[in-house]
């Protein structure tokens, strides 16, 4: 039961790279907050700094209104599942996690009964004397979460734990999470650069972005009101369509097509328009037209690919419409196309700042 | 058909004659030994068993006088013992916290101090002896345990080896240990020891091997029979055999030899498979 506070972190490592700069974030009791952005944006090192693993530069973090910058990592009492699970080699499952305990002096029997308990929770009872090595990699997972959850921390701290599993595990094992962290109530950060995870799990969610959080939010706040192009174009899936354009005599043009409905945007800066591919319609008199390159059947709907005309070869116009169902077309089809104004975003492509 | 015959035959005869040719030698010191110091006087060398097995190796191992003049061939051999298993040991525990401060603890001078241990390969204990010596002389330990053994427990290798091995070891379980609660000792014991367990076993033994077989060293250090080491007697005996005009004991020689090879041999033979484990294997 417990909050975490970071103001004005940053962390710059000896060789000079500025790995996080100027975090703020205030953590509540119970949430499960994401930290989402592309390789090397300095997620992990804020997780690491946030465990007591990495020294604070600047800034200062609290636990429960209380600085723990100073403190060592033991003491913070905090949990870290690692990437690579990170279980002793030659220690039993149930050695891996009574280890924690019995350093901090708890008396055997309550180590057994308490690890008893959270094997039964993760139903890997079974392996309690198995060596590492003889476990599934999913099995591993578990006991790397047996672990952390063995010890009752203040805060769960997970890096891309699920990065080495297939795909259907990796689903099972967010949901089992999800659900963990939901029953035992206790403040986690999970970090992941998959952006589906992110959404699924997160009660909010942190972009990060060379250092920086870019926006912090619930998951559909995120989605439909991004605050940036870098957050616009990492959440969604598929990426939302990015189209170049220019505001000229108090007209958005897109290519050779106009769009009406956009006004007082700055003139003669580069903009970028961003539609996601669920905010466009098919229409016969539609403004856009796309021929068809490609169609991905999901089942319950369909995703069209195509080039939109109007553009010279070297700028981006790549569309992708999320179709229903019935809409059945073939490679090389024209096809006209609205984008739904109210809910199409306009960026300024220098800064990346959301305009519309 | 043939050919791989032929290919077979000329194979198995090289690997044959090669056999032979390294084990010939023990094979004659071994037989010379169980004859009287009369037939070897007067035949020479032997190639088959003879009578005196029993009284030759008695005499040798538990008769006060038998082959030094006071020493006996077990307390040769005890100090022998004390002498592999203290340099293999020290060795072990010497390289392994050096190793252990050089990659876990990242303090600036880590890196050049390495290799200034690794340096001191080029000094070996032939290079400094006479340094080596005076110290340990100057401190009264000549003709102890402790002066035959300290001076030779500092291992650059060893540390080399332990050094290498640990950074192989994923940072992570450091990490995680130290969100565990485990202080440097404990991660050290609890850790790092059980994992270089096999490692640590073909270092010791390799050392164990190399510390008995010990010649210049202890030849300095040991100038009273008492602390002689097995190697050493073997040289003193023909010393000792030549001396008053009697027929000269050269079946004790022998069997010496023979007694001074048996533990190394002993010792890589029951722990082959953890010395191949440990050089071929690392457990993760
Ligand atoms: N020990 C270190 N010393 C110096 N620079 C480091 C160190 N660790 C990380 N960095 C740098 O800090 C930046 C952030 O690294 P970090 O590991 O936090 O990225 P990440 O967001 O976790 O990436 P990934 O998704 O690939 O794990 C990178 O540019 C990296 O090169
Ligand atoms: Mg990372």
């Amino acid at each position: 039961m417990s909050t975490l506070t970071l103001s004005g972190i940053n962390k710059r490592y000896d060789n000079g790279a500025h790995a996080v700069r100027g975090v703020d974030m205030d953590i509540s009791d119970g949430e499960l907050i994401v930290f989402v952005g592309p390789s090397g944006c300095g997620k992990s090192t804020l997780l690491r700094m946030v465990a007591g693993l990495e020294a604070i530069t600047e800034g200062e973090m609290k636990i429960d209104g209380t600085r723990i910058n100073e403190i060592s990592p033991a003491d913070r009492d905090v949990a870290m599942v690692f990437q690579n699970y990170a279980l002793y080699p030659h220690m039993s499952v149930f050695r891996n996690m009574a280890y924690g305990l019995s350093n901090r002096g708890m008396a055997k029997s309550d180590i057994e009964a308490k690890v008893r308990e959270t094997a039964r929770m993760l139903r890997i009872e079974d392996y309690l004397e198995r060596k590492p090595a003889q476990l599934s990699g999913g099995q591993r997972q578990r006991v790397a979460m047996g672990r952390a959850i063995v010890r009752s921390p203040k805060l769960f701290l997970f890096d891309e734990p699920l990065s080495n599993l297939d795909a259907k595990l990796r689903v099972q094992m967010r949901i089992e999470i999800k659900r963990l962290q939901r029953e035992l109530g206790v403040t986690s950060i999970y970090v992941t650069h998959d952006q589906t995870e992110a959404m699924t799990l997160a009660d909010r969610l942190a972009v990060i972005n060379e250092g920086k959080v870019e926006q912090m939010g619930s998951p559909m706040d995120l989605y439909s009101d991004p605050k940036t192009l870098f957050v616009a174009s990492f959440i969604g899936s598929p990426h939302i369509n990015l189209l170049p354009a220019r505001f000229e005599n108090g007209e958005l043009q897109v290519g050779a097509t106009t769009m009406p409905g956009f006004e007082a945007l700055p003139e003669g800066v580069p903009l970028m328009l961003g539609v996601r591919p669920e905010h466009i319609a098919q229409h016969p008199e539609g403004a856009f037209e796309i021929s068809v390159d490609l169609v991905e059947q999901l089942g319950a709907d369909s995703l069209i690919y195509g080039a939109v005309s109007g553009f010279n070869g070297d700028e981006p116009h790549e569309l992708c419409v999320r179709a229903g169902e019935a809409s059945q077309r073939e490679p090389g089809e024209l096809l006209k196309l609205n984008f739904e104004t109210d809910r199409a975003m306009v960026f300024r492509q220098d800064s990346g700042e959301r305009l519309v | 058909m043939n050919n791989s015959f032929l290919h077979r035959f000329s194979t198995h005869g090289i690997l044959i004659l090669g056999t032979i040719f390294m084990s010939a030698p023990v094979w004659i010191a071994f037989m010379s030994s169980t004859h009287s110091a009369d037939t070897l006087f007067r035949e020479g060398l032997q190639y088959w068993f003879g009578g005196n097995f029993f009284e030759t190796y008695y005499e040798v191992l538990f008769v006060e006088g038998g082959v030094m003049k006071k020493v006996t061939a077990l307390e040769m051999l005890g100090n022998s013992m004390i002498l592999g298993l203290g340099f293999a040991i020290g060795k072990v525990v010497i390289s392994m916290s050096a190793a252990y401060a050089i990659v876990y603890f990242r303090f600036r001078l880590a890196t050049p101090l390495f290799w200034v241990i690794f340096l001191t390969l080029l000094l070996p204990l032939e290079v400094r002896i006479v340094p080596s010596y005076e110290v340990v002389a100057g401190l009264g330990l000549l003709n102890t345990h402790t002066g035959l053994i300290v001076p030779l427990i500092a291992s650059a290798t060893g540390t080399f080896f332990f050094r290498q091995y640990f950074k192989s070891v994923p940072e992570e379980l450091l990490e995680a240990a130290r969100l565990d609660n485990a202080g440097p000792m404990r991660f050290l014991i609890d850790v790092l020891v059980p994992l270089s367990k096999t490692m640590i076993a073909a270092i010791m033994i390799i050392m164990f091997v190399v510390g008995w077989n010990q010649y210049l060293w202890p030849l300095m250090m040991t100038t009273e029979e008492n602390s002689y080491t097995i190697v050493i007697g073997i040289k003193q005996i023909y010393q000792v055999l030549s001396e008053g005009g009697e027929l000269p004991q050269f079946q004790k020689a022998f069997a010496l030899t023979i007694l001074a090879v048996l533990p190394p041999v002993v010792v890589v033979l029951v722990f082959q498979s953890w010395f191949v484990k440990g050089l071929v294997e690392s457990e993760k």
